[in-house]
């Protein structure tokens, strides 16, 4: 039996299980450690694209050293060794988002794929001329474009959640938008620019009241919630890898099986079939439907370490750390005088998007880089928030666990840097 | 501040940028177009007065980030008073310095006089189209197709 002084009591516990040991996980990120322009890097990107820890990395060479076969045809070891490694990243998706089937689960390039796929295969099968699409005022382009070009196909009409000035949904005025014509909500979990976290369990339950299906776009929401695909009922649900600290080029779209067995294929070619003659083709099962073309085998298995590696930190530790980053930036960025913090939702993760008085972002952006400091400046993809802001750009500081208040005292080092070259 | 940074925002550019010059429409020119910067938003519109040849009154308006902003002030000074055609050539060299074109550079950057302020945006390749976006747009209005000048449709920096 351990001394009595070595007992965890239950309030350690609840530290343990809640404060990150954030030197030792910043060990595990290679490109952490660098230098840029002298400085160490501070990297506030995340919103962006996020870094990599070594296992994934490891796993993308181990692969390609060890595994590289293609999958689902061959008979032979390496084929069998790598169909086995693939399918278990499925699996571990499943569990990620707490699918009830991995069938549900279909990889694609990316969150934007995942909107694509469902605009071209669900939307042009069952929204008709005259039908409305439901988006949100804080959509990334990847949740605007899809739809406009499915509207522009089918004679379907684009319709938009207003946001008021701090960044939040006016669920009214969604209310009022959803009626007979409504054939689909699709709306952003966590805004990207803002870092608003929307109701989008709510969003969907006012949905479903009228048979409606909603697509959540992911991209930021999953490296920063607990993402829980059944509690929250949608149909829908995107997330990139790359965000999520595994590789580019590798996402997924979950999908109801019900919906997923009644929408047609988005592309055709391998694997997504079972029979070809030149009169006629049968589609394969779910998952492989939505799967032509060998797939980025790398990605999918490396995205499953990538999981495996936030899951052993743990969501709910992520999300108290990255809060208390959130509220330490507002509070030191706000008090420095001509900033104004733009997104000041009640509900926010991740993102502290920013403008500095007579002072353009890209300014900025440059001026901190030159300290090492990666910053995002511009529109974010997203030019409607911008116009409703009324400004040009913002820039934007985003956070991942392993980033520090010291990486945010070292910003607002700069920020005021910013302040004496231009003089302001 | 770091030697690029001082280059980069040295005080004439600060200065063009807090007080642009001929910062105002023209409201009979005969020549405008607009140029824009689709990755970052900024956006002037230069108008010129040409009579004949001779660009009498050019000015912009807009918004942009301090070296687009100070570079369309500081163009402005540089070609009011010439011909279309030297107001092209000084484009040409304007370009090929901010763009560290090497074997043109040390000629170009004495026959530039102060839009060599602007010299230092070559150590920023992505700032290199901030700097250039106000010529285009002027290229285009002396050309005037009158057409909105992209920085991501024109291949040229």
């Amino acid at each position: 039996m351990k001394p009595s002084s070595e007992i965890i009591t239950k309030e350690a516990e609840r530290t343990i299980r809640t404060s990150l040991n954030v030197a030792r996980i910043r060990e595990d990120f290679p490109i952490l450690a660098q230098r840029v322009h002298g400085k160490p890097l501070v990297y506030l990107d995340n919103a962006a694209t996020s870094q990599k820890p070594q296992a994934v990395i490891d796993s993308l060479a181990r692969y390609y050293s060890s595994q590289n076969a293609n999958i689902h045809r061959g008979v032979h070891t390496l084929s069998e060794l790598a169909t086995y490694e693939y399918e278990k990243a499925r699996g571990k998706i499943k569990l990620f988002l707490n699918a009830s089937d991995s069938r549900e689960i279909i990889f694609v390039r990316g969150a934007t794929e995942g909107i694509n796929l469902v605009a071209q295969s669900y939307g042009r099968k069952f929204i008709k001329t005259g039908d409305e699409v439901i988006i949100s005022a804080m959509e990334h382009h990847s949740n605007i474009v899809p739809w406009q070009m499915l509207c522009e196909q089918i004679g379907a009409v684009l319709r938009v959640i207003p946001m008021n000035d701090n960044g939040e949904l006016l669920m009214d005025e969604y209310d009022k938008l959803l009626n007979s014509k409504t054939k689909f909500v699709s709306v952003v979990h966590l805004s990207n620019s803002l870092g608003t976290i929307n109701p989008v369990k709510n969003i969907i339950k006012r949905a479903h009241k009228r048979g409606i299906p909603v697509l959540v776009d992911g991209a930021q929401s999953t490296s920063h919630l607990l993402v829980d695909v059944q509690d929250l009922d949608c149909d829908f649900y995107v997330f990139s890898g790359h965000k999520v600290f595994g590789p580019t080029g590798i996402g997924v779209l979950y999908g109801k099986t019900a919906l997923l067995e009644s929408m047609p294929p988005y592309q055709g070619g391998g694997d997504m079939i079972s029979s070809v003659t030149f009169e006629k083709t049968t589609y394969n099962a779910l998952p492989y439907k939505f799967e032509a073309g060998t797939p980025n085998i790398a990605g999918v298995i490396a995205l499953g370490v990538a999981i495996d590696y936030v899951r052993g930190i743990g969501l709910d530790a992520i999300a108290v750390h990255e809060r208390e980053l959130v509220n330490y930036a507002t509070e030191r960025l706000s008090a420095i005088d001509g900033i104004r913090i733009i997104g000041t939702a009640k509900e926010k993760a991740s993102v502290v998007s920013f403008v500095m008085e007579n002072i353009h972002a890209h300014d900025i952006g440059t001026i901190v880089d030159q300290e090492g400091i990666a910053i995002r400046t511009g529109h974010h993809c997203t030019q409607p928030v911008m116009k409703r802001f009324g400004i040009p750009a913002t820039a934007r500081a985003s956070f991942a666990f392993y980033n520090t208040t010291d990486e945010i005292d070292a910003l607002v080092k700069a920020l005021v840097k910013v302040k004496e070259i231009f003089g302001a | 501040m770091s030697s690029g940074l001082n280059d980069l925002y040295q005080q004439l550019i600060l200065d063009h940028n807090k007080s642009p010059r001929n910062f105002r429409t023209i409201e009979n020119a005969t020549h405008k177009a607009e140029g824009y910067n689709p990755l970052c938003g900024d956006h002037f519109t230069v108008f010129v007065e040409m009579d004949r040849d001779m660009i009498k009154d050019v000015s912009f308006q807009g918004s942009g980030c301090a070296i687009s902003k100070a570079s369309a002030s500081m163009m402005t000074t540089a070609v009011k008073g010439t011909r279309k055609e030297e107001a092209e050539k000084l484009f040409e060299k304007f370009r090929s310095v901010v763009t560290r074109d090497i074997h043109k550079e040390v000629d170009d950057l004495e026959e530039l006089g102060c839009l060599g302020a602007l010299a230092g945006v070559a150590e920023f390749p992505a700032r290199i189209k901030c700097a250039s976006l106000a010529w285009h747009a002027l290229h285009s209005a002396l050309n005037s197709n009158g057409a909105v000048v992209s920085t991501e449709n024109t291949n040229a920096h």
